[in-house]
């Protein structure tokens, strides 16, 4: 442990030297320097480094590592699972959409959040009662550990990757305009603390700086919304006809975003069925100490991110009457170029040019470090998620067959980090320059198509077989994949080819139709003598599914 | 699980009792849910200028943004619906099981 502390304090001075060559850098090369960003940034990685040194010396078994032992609240795991779905790139993605094109931001987050009550109502207590540190612990309860572990893990090791590079991008980028780094150093600093939060602190270090993140961003996007709405009397009639003024009416009422019923019915899915097939935040329910919390988990993260949606939403607004047109904010250079007023940094920055309007040099440094402290959150918990594939699934479930014991497990899943932080640093930088639209979007689509269907199945559905839920959990991965590749984003935007040959931006209705289809199909024709016995099995483990008895409990500290 | 244990457990009135009541609330709620997200976008694609509606003559705003916060808040009321329902009454039914189980 001594030795593992002397590792650590080294690490946290390696990480701010790191941080303060960037800024001299950033300085002579862009002379953005951003000071009270960047202390505000500083304290903020101070005390997370702080908590992670508590929480390395909670941490000491697997269970600790995976599930904070157990012990968290409803109430922080809620908050801690808003922390997972607010990343940066929802909070600038989709105030920046509703600042470019009013309500059809609206419909996202809509479509965001419905997902969390099914989430609830179908999926939280079936997987807190019958899971211990991830999902595949459910999907191959009574199925056959080696190939369903194996599909599952790919499912989320894919999940993770995909969500890792958007961030990585997104971060780099950000953090080269609020804060005058070079790219490169900030995606090296963004996985370096990363692998530091999740190497030393696991899930409790984890949830805690996901905690904090959720309660700084909330604070701050409050007061932005409040700042708007006192400038208009606190009415939102004044403040959408200032908006009209500025904008046109179209910024009221639904646009282009989605346009025809496929479209919008395929969307609807992934959104839905993506949120409950995401790894991290799968993960979180086994970080509380029963069904109760779990369920609690969902209530308070609901609540939380229908707040900050109705917030951004607020803040689009408002950056519509105090950002847009202010020449303070413009891109001159674009605009000489293309005209429309752009903004400087897009649309994305939205937020942040609005937070600068209402709160001067010094809010904008709180609400550029706040995003940043977003994307290391996010970054941490998707690599734990990860990490976890690899060493419970993988590791201690396929190669070892069950037989690991807990330490050689959690060093297998430190190691994984780390190569997961390095993967995550190297694909940053790889595609700073590539157009990762559809990243995000293939995430979604593997999640509601592969993962989701498996896991519903696997704890409702009596008939499921391993050769059903493997046959079919692959053909609605390998539709999803297939589907964005042939999509109009890759296949004509990236590849440059002139029509897609899959007509449709969201492949979910499809890829999840084929999912489900292929495991009826092939699970209903299984007439081995080992499908016999798993559809058996079912009886006992719906049982302890809706009642508990016999579900892992919270391990005492 | 033993399999006299699961044969117990399922011949339980209180437990055939939870599964029923507990697994039509929860199936309730989803459709409700699914049922008003589908109606809302399924508007956007089929009839979008429905939600531009303004709210009266001189307002801008229209029907369509009271609507949607509507809807963020009824999937909150929606959990807290389940929550209560699920943390007193279903909680209670499991206990009872729980103890059943472990008198024998």
């Amino acid at each position: 442990m001594n030795n593992m502390n002397r590792i650590f304090l080294f690490l946290i001075l390696g990480s701010i030297a790191v941080l303060a060559s960037g800024t001299i850098e950033g300085e002579i090369v862009k002379q953005a320097l951003n000071v009270p960003a960047i202390v505000m940034f500083v304290i903020f990685v101070g005390a997370t480094l702080g908590i992670t040194y508590w929480a390395a010396k909670r941490t000491k078994s697997a269970k600790d590592f995976y599930t904070a032992g157990g012990g968290i609240t409803g109430f922080q795991n809620g908050m801690a699972i808003a922390g997972d779905y607010m990343s940066a790139a929802s909070f600038l993605g989709i105030s920046g959409l509703v600042y470019a094109k009013g309500y059809d931001g609206l419909i996202y987050s809509i479509g965001f959040l419905v997902g969390w009550p099914i989430i609830l109502f179908m999926i939280a207590e079936p997987l807190r009662n019958l899971g211990k540190y991830t999902f595949a612990d459910v999907a191959s309860y009574r199925l056959k550990q080696t190939p369903i572990r194996t599909l599952a893990a790919s499912g989320s090791i894919a999940t993770v990757i995909l969500y890792l590079i958007a961030q990585m991008v997104g971060s780099g980028k950000l953090i080269q305009l609020l804060f005058g780094l070079q790219y490169e150093v900030a995606v090296i600093l963004v996985g370096v603390l990363m692998i530091l939060y999740v190497t030393f602190g696991g899930m409790l270090a984890t949830t805690w700086v996901q905690i904090i993140k959720a309660f700084l961003l909330l604070s701050g996007a409050t007061f932005m919304a409040l700042a708007v709405m006192a400038h208009y009397d606190f009415s939102f009639g004044s403040l959408f006809a200032q908006a009209v003024e500025m904008k046109g009416l179209a910024v009221m009422s639904p646009g282009g975003l989605v346009s025809d019923p496929i479209s919008a019915i395929s969307l609807a899915i992934a959104l839905m069925f993506g949120t409950a097939g995401l790894p991290h935040i799968l993960m979180r329910f086994f970080t509380v100490g029963d069904a109760k919390e779990a369920r609690k988990s969902v209530f308070y993260a609901t609540g939380f991110i229908g707040y900050f949606y109705i917030l951004t939403f607020i803040i689009g607004f408002g950056a519509i009457v105090m950002v847009f047109k202010n020449p303070q904010y413009l891109d001159l250079a674009k605009e000489a170029v293309s005209g429309g007023s752009p903004i400087l940094g897009g649309n994305n920055m939205a937020a942040i040019h609005l937070s600068h309007a209402v709160g001067g040099d010094f809010f904008l440094g709180f609400i550029s470090a706040v995003a940043f402290a977003t994307i290391l959150a996010v970054v941490s918990g998707l690599t734990l998620a990860g990490a976890s594939a690899i060493s419970h699934d993988l590791y201690a479930s396929v190669i070892k067959k069950g037989k690991a014991d807990g330490m050689a497990e959690m060093r297998v899943s430190k190691i994984a980090t780390v190569i997961l932080g390095i993967i995550a640093i190297i694909m940053g930088i790889m595609f700073e320059k590539q157009n990762i639209a559809f990243v995000v979007g293939l995430a979604f689509a593997i999640a509601a198509s592969a993962n989701f269907p498996i896991l519903f199945l696997s704890m409702y559905w009596k008939n499921l077989t391993t050769r059903g839920a493997v046959i079919g959990g692959s053909i609605g991965l390998a539709t999803a994949v297939a589907l964005v590749i042939l999509g109009p984003i890759v296949w004509v935007q990236i590849l440059g080819n002139a029509e897609a040959i899959f007509p449709y931006k969201y492949p979910a209705l499809f890829s999840v139709t084929a999912a489900f289809i292929g495991i009826w199909f092939f699970s209903i024709t299984d007439k081995s003598h080992d499908a016999e016995a798993e559809r058996e099995a079912f009886e006992a483990q719906y049982i302890r599914s809706q009642t508990g008895i016999g579900a892992e409990g919270a391990s005492e500290h | 699980m033993r399999k006299e244990l699961v044969d117990k457990i399922k011949a339980n009135p209180d437990y055939q009792h939870l599964v029923k009541t507990r697994s039509a609330f929860a199936i309730k709620l989803t459709i409700t849910m699914l049922v008003v997200y589908f109606a809302f976008i399924l508007t956007i694609a089929f009839e979008p200028s429905l939600l531009g509606t303004p709210l009266s003559a001189d307002s801008v705003t229209t029907i369509g943004i009271p609507i949607g916060m509507v809807i963020i808040v009824f999937a909150f009321i929606l959990t807290g619906i389940y929550t209560k329902r699920a943390n007193s009454e279903f909680d209670d039914l499991t206990n009872k099981i729980k103890k059943s189980v472990k008198e024998n």
